[in-house]
């Protein structure tokens, strides 16, 4: 299990709290689909979990424990793939060694991703933005890690490819028990691949930029 | 006679591959589209599929080592370099994709004050706040600078700025990326009102769905040439009336309408096939589709670059 254990979080003393109390589980072989206006702090939730940020309060927690340090050599446990690809990778690495990096590329997932061999000796400038992000999906899945957030993942991407991509996450999900969560505000997206949905609600602040206890997160179930 | 029509274009990039070996990269092959005043057309597909070499292309942007061949014609006669030049900014206006197209260093008021004055208009700052207005844009925020703007203000300032001389052609670039879903339908009706407004609009993106909202007709573009050009409603129910097959895929892809995953991708331009270049990924391939490019033709109320699209309807 996932866990976010009362999450809060500001970029620094004295500025506004982007989470204050978060409270959320994604257990494995589940879909969750995270929901929010712009600027609510979904991205921030996924850069917590995968642990590019430290909370001011609160605990990511993994089965009950800490994750293990971001500076240990393996794989970290929650994978993040982000809405820009080309920021996620080094822009000088070709791209077999951005894939190698995580271990030994499974030619039946780069096929399934419709990765073409002809791919490795490029740089990911040569790449469109949405064949780079199926590099970086490949990355993620390779590494093996229990947990994958994926935030705005197929936002910039035509139906067929957002198709493809979101076909071999659920394929994961079903067949590894990959715990899976959805960063998405196209609702139609998340009524296809999430189990349930949960909506990050609007922060509010007093003037004095006090926050008030945020309302408990719902957890509302996507009716099919 | 459409305001603006593109006939047969392509476009091949001379490139140095290694020393002095030259290589010729065929990045779009066949481009159709024909857009009326008072009309707004979606130009739909996948990246590198030609949509925003297109857009390039109308406003005289590609760069020296792109090779042009087939026909543009604007307003009656053919759009050459010359006539882009003095067109664009003016008649022809391109909403660019990126916010990055704004000056760091200028307020937003400045700026919208140069285009109104390269544009040609008698008092450019008047109609600069004639443009911030008419996109709900707050007289003070023409003080301020990019960075001082949330993303949907800086896209309404590029709508603004882009459109401030009334163009009659108007060409948007992928405008909603990354937007939240209201301010999504805000920037399509802004293009819409343009288009009711007696403009001629394009507007290219990869969400079909957020185009049919507000398209009259839908182009769908494929490795670079255009697969169908078919009425919006004609996307609907099962797709019975859409006729080319990766218009079809495209529609089934959608989450709404089957989430259905074609596999493959498209052919880079330095592997097309020889024949249609949809061929490895077609159902409905005959070996007749892999002898030469097939030709647009009518089918229905579309315009069909398939040998197999047949009028189902008819």
């Amino acid at each position: 299990m996932l866990e976010a254990r009362d999450l809060w979080f500001r970029y620094r003393r004295g500025a506004r709290w982007v989470l204050a109390g978060l409270d959320l589980r994604v257990a494995p072989g589940e879909v969750v689909g995270l929901r929010g206006p712009s600027g609510q702090g979904k991205t921030t939730v996924a850069r917590l979990l995968a642990g590019y940020l430290q909370p001011a309060r609160g605990h990511v927690l993994i089965d009950g424990a800490p994750p293990p340090a971001a500076t240990s050599r393996r794989p970290q446990p929650v994978q993040l793939v982000s809405q820009h690809p080309e920021l996620a990778v080094d822009p000088r690495w070709r791209l077999a060694e951005i894939l190698a990096e995580v271990g030994d590329p499974d030619p039946s997932l780069l096929a399934s991703l419709s990765i073409a061999p002809g791919w490795r000796d490029r740089f990911p400038n040569e790449l469109s933005g949405g064949e780079l992000q199926r590099i970086t999906v490949a990355r993620a899945l390779l590494s093996a890690a229990p947990y994958v957030v994926a935030d705005e993942v197929s936002a910039m991407l035509d139906p067929i490819t957002q198709a493809q991509i979101w076909h071999v996450l659920l394929d994961r999900v079903r067949r590894h028990r990959l715990g899976l969560l959805a960063i998405c505000h196209d609702d139609s997206l998340l009524h296809a691949v999430a189990d349930r949905v949960v909506d990050l609600p609007h922060l509010v602040t007093r003037p004095d930029n006090q926050l008030r206890p945020p309302a408990p997160l719902s957890g509302t179930r996507v009716t099919t | 006679m459409s305001l603006l029509s593109v006939e047969g274009f392509a476009l091949t990039f001379l490139q140095y591959a290694s020393g002095l070996r030259r290589r010729r990269l065929e990045v779009i092959s066949g481009l159709d589209l024909d857009v009326d005043a008072g009309e707004l057309v979606a130009v739909v597909g996948a990246s590198g599929s030609g949509k925003s070499l297109l857009a390039h292309a109308l406003l005289g942007l590609l760069p020296s080592n792109a090779i042009e061949t087939g026909r543009i014609t604007y307003d009656g006669s053919p759009l050459d370099a010359a006539r882009r030049r003095a067109l664009r900014g003016r008649e022809i206006a391109l909403i660019p994709q990126s916010v990055t197209y704004l000056d760091p260093l200028a307020t937003v008021g400045t700026q919208a004050r140069r285009s109104a004055e390269l544009a040609g208009t008698a008092d450019p700052a008047a109609a600069a706040r004639v443009a911030f207005r008419r996109l709900d844009l707050a007289d003070d925020i023409a003080g301020r600078y990019p960075h001082e703007l949330s993303g949907g203000m800086a896209r309404r300032v590029l709508t603004a700025t882009a459109t401030i001389g009334t163009p009659r052609l108007v060409v948007a670039d992928e405008p909603t990326p990354g937007l939240h879903p209201a301010m999504v339908t805000e920037t399509l009706q802004g293009l819409r009102r343009m288009a009711e407004a007696g403009a001629a609009v394009v507007l290219i993106t990869h969400d079909l769905l957020a185009a049919l909202t507000v398209a009259d007709r839908v182009a769908v573009f494929y490795a670079g040439s255009t697969v169908e050009v078919a009425p919006t409603a004609s996307f609907a129910g099962d797709g019975a009336a859409l006729h080319h097959p990766y218009t079809r895929a495209l529609w089934h892809a959608l989450p709404a309408h089957g989430f259905l995953p074609l596999a493959g991708a498209q052919p880079p331009p330095t592997d097309l096939p020889p024949g249609c270049l949809f061929t490895d990924r077609c159902p409905l391939v005959i070996p007749d589709c892999r002898r030469a490019r097939p030709a647009t033709r009518q089918v229905g109320p579309s315009l069909v670059r398939c040998i197999r699209a047949e009028a189902r309807d008819a």
